[in-house]
């Protein structure tokens, strides 16, 4: 047995290595929900940024590819969903569960029909280097928090780097600006000059490629092994939508929302060990059962979201215009 | 132009249907010769002629039957190659497949749905289906029902079968147990999908202990249940804990995927897997795995369903009892070839000589007999000691933990009853220990 503290700092370690792909696909969802399109189609979109992505990578023997292709393939997801509802003026949650049943079925379609052909991640060392931890000069030597938060693989990084930039990009720029009027009033946006189709696509296909790194993140978290009984994202997507209303629609607040939902996620692995460490004090953990773990991250998210629909009114960032279709004739 | 085009694409869509259609007459994994025998012999002249050509085999699976590995993919296979080996059409397997084991009510209407269309044999392979097995069985007397990994049964048309698989995760236990004395780490984890809750996951847990404790009588091992049977996330994040918090340098499993071994490799650290021989995934870290020859449950099924020429109530009699348990000897349950690279030495000769023993019925597992090897140039002495078989711990109904160091079975007592194994087994052997 280690010790105590290092069972601790391993918990904390994972709750953040594990759950990643929850904040990349909460942060595509937020940039998708502000320019006022509700996406029910993470689930889908991540899968399919992670088997191209994967694919992408292994063949080329590069993160980067692998990146840029699990961008490009998710964004062509969230193409897909603007030309049916930006475009077509289709409905919003009917078309976000047909690109999650698209997604997953392509992913298994892939995947089976690779067969033995699928493509070992240790074949791709670059992958496998580029997943690997780093540990940040100086920040990785504090106790506890340097393994804990500060040596992780640049994918981890790169997560909080994108939050980041988002909530800037949100906030403190005139194309955020404008982005957040078209979710919001997209009659008034367009009144003003603001290109409505513009906006909603670029934004569309952005914010679905940035849940594809999602998807690529798990891909190679699993270390790209393709057993076909379950996908990859194991209902990330869904638990994505549920974070961004957590969120209340802030990227950096995300961030948080990642990591409440992954503490008891990661709970559920680490209670024993915990309890085993500290007997005294976290001993009770061994005794709850099994099934509220499974049930806890849940249940906490259920919580939250009544809690925030009901204090969060006032300053809520709910898009106004969210899931409603802009006729321009209607305006 | 336009109609010309429009002609173009009726022809592409009429095309690509009657290729669909061309494909799904051979769907299944069995190469179409597979048939020709079949008929061949239902054509020749053994004697159950027409009971062959009429005979239909139901199936209810968990997950797809296109899955390429797991738990379904394991039963499907035993299911098409038992029928093969029977020269049945394999046409005649009728499947209702992603059926919750949750959901009694869709359980039932999969079993009508098979039923109707006309199953002589009905298999369900989830232990949730029991109870929708029992109700139906009544329903349709004149339908065979058959329940893996279950324990209810009637004296007419209602069997159980399972394996001891217990036997073969002895034997993985041996390997893991030689590999980590040559590791110099006692610590071996083991990846559980459930632990005292079912008898199955429990009894795999300390069968696997005890081996371990043959080869390694300080080996401890460390349990980490992931309450699911196959979550390929959960089951990678428990393997990498073992090793991380515990130190454990093997791990075994006993959940779908091969997620543990891979986590083993990445660690440099080796592992025993479940199901399907994993030493493909995980060459460098995948020693041997406890896996199921469940066609021969299934051939032994169809060959005595199909004896009973329509009348559904002789198949309990037809098997010689509502409970099938076979093991090592029916080559039922095995272990996967070993993977002689990285095994520690003479590992093989131990394991032959253990299964030797148990396929000869001289020794079993939970008994008050241990084993342990004295090795010289590559032979092996078996040396049986007479030492009882001490509980860790067993779980009362309340909940609540009887002490330590309890009794199961006397040194040099007999072995426990199937009946303990099968339905009631809930503490783990000294040695086991979750966390």
């Amino acid at each position: 047995m280690s010790e105590p503290i290092h069972v601790f700092t391993l918990f904390l370690f994972n709750i953040v290595l594990v759950n990643i792909p929850l904040l990349y696909g909460t942060v595509g969802e937020i940039v998708v929900e502000k320019a006022g399109s509700l996406d029910l189609g993470v689930e889908g979109t991540m899968a399919v940024g992670a088997i191209f992505g994967y694919l992408a990578g292994c063949a080329a023997n590069s993160l980067l590819v692998g990146l840029a292709v699990s961008f490009l393939a998710a964004g062509l997801c969230g193409m897909l969903f603007a030309l049916l509802t930006v475009s077509l003026q289709a409905n919003q949650n009917v078309t976000g569960l047909t690109i999650t049943t698209f997604g997953l079925g392509l992913y298994f379609f892939v995947g089976k029909g690779l067969g033995a052909d699928w493509p070992a991640m240790t074949g791709a060392d670059a992958l496998v280097k580029g997943f690997s931890a780093i540990e940040l000069p100086l920040l990785s030597r504090l106790p506890i928090l340097g393994k804990a938060v500060f040596s992780h693989n640049l994918l981890v990084y790169l997560g909080i780097a994108v939050a980041v930039l988002v909530w800037w990009y949100l906030n403190f720029t005139k194309t955020g600006l404008r982005l957040r009027a078209v979710g919001e009033n997209p009659g008034a946006a367009d009144s003003v000059g603001v290109n409505i189709l513009l906006y909603k696509y670029v934004h569309l296909i952005a914010g679905s490629g940035i849940m594809g790194l999602g998807g690529f993140y798990m891909a190679l978290y699993m270390s790209g092994s393709f057993e076909g009984s379950n996908c990859w994202i194991n209902g990330y997507g869904w638990i994505a939508i549920a974070l961004v209303i957590f969120a209340n629609w802030n990227p950096v607040m995300a961030i948080l929302g990642t990591l409440v939902f992954g503490f008891f996620n990661t709970l559920q692995i680490y209670s024993g060990p915990l309890a085993g460490a500290f007997p005294a004090s976290l001993g009770w953990l061994n005794s709850i059962p099994p099934q509220l773990y499974k049930a806890l991250p849940f249940l906490i998210t259920a919580i939250v979201l009544v809690g925030s629909s009901i204090w969060k009114r006032e300053g809520s960032g709910q898009p106004a215009a969210l899931g409603l279709n802009y006729f321009r004739e209607e305006r | 132009m336009k109609k010309i085009l429009a002609l173009a694409l009726a022809a592409a869509m009429s095309l690509s249907l009657a290729a669909c259609g061309n494909n799904s007459g051979s769907t299944s994994p069995d190469n179409p010769p597979a048939s020709n025998p079949g008929s061949a012999s239902g054509a020749g002249v053994s004697t159950p002629v027409d009971s062959t050509s009429d005979f239909k085999v139901g199936a209810v699976y968990i997950t797809s039957q296109n899955d390429t590995a797991g738990y379904t993919f394991q039963h499907h296979n035993g299911i098409t190659t038992a029928m093969k080996a029977l020269g049945l059409d394999p046409a005649d397997l009728i499947v209702v497949d992603n059926v919750p084991d949750t959901d009694d009510t869709a359980v039932a209407n999969a079993i009508d749905t098979v039923v109707n269309q006309g199953a002589n044999i009905v298999f369900g392979i989830s232990f949730g289906y029991i109870n929708a097995m029992n109700d139906k069985a009544e329903q349709y007397p004149d339908v065979i029902f058959s329940h893996g990994t279950g324990y209810m049964a009637n004296d007419t048309n209602f069997n159980n079968y399972f394996g001891r698989i217990y036997q073969a995760r002895y034997l993985a236990g041996i390997a893991a147990g030689m590999k980590s004395v040559e590791l110099g780490n006692n610590n071996i984890g083991y990846v559980a999908a459930y632990n005292r809750e079912y008898a199955e996951t429990c009894s795999g847990i300390n069968a696997f202990a005890l081996g371990a404790q043959s080869a390694n009588p300080d080996a401890l091992v460390y349990v980490n249940k992931i309450n699911t049977w196959g979550d390929e996330a959960k089951e990678r994040q428990a393997a990498q804990a073992l090793i991380d918090t515990y130190g454990c340098g093997v791990i075994s499993q006993h959940c779908d995927s091969a997620q543990p071994q891979l986590v083993a490799q990445e660690n440099n650290m080796f592992g025993c897997g479940y199901n399907s021989d994993m030493t493909e995934q995980a060459p460098n870290a995948h020693l041997t795995s406890a896996i199921w020859h469940w066609n021969v449950y299934y051939q032994t099924a169809i060959q005595a369903a199909m004896a009973c020429e329509g009348d559904a109530s002789k198949f309990v009699e037809n098997m010689g009892g509502n409970a099938y348990y076979a093991g090592l000897k029916e080559g039922f349950v095995d272990a996967s070839p070993l993977n002689e690279s990285i095994a520690a030495p003479d590992t093989q000769a131990v394991m032959t000589a253990v299964r030797d023993l148990m396929i000869s019925g001289e020794w079993d597992v939970f008994s008050g007999v241990k084993l342990s090897y004295n090795i010289t140039d590559g032979k092996v002495e078996i040396v049986k000691t007479d030492a009882p078989l001490m509980c860790d711990g067993v779980e009362l109904k309340d909940g609540s933990l009887v002490d330590r160091d309890f009794e199961i079975v006397p040194a040099g007592g007999p072995p426990v009853d199937d009946g303990v194994i099968k339905g009631s087994m809930n503490y783990n052997v000294a040695g086991v220990i979750e966390g």
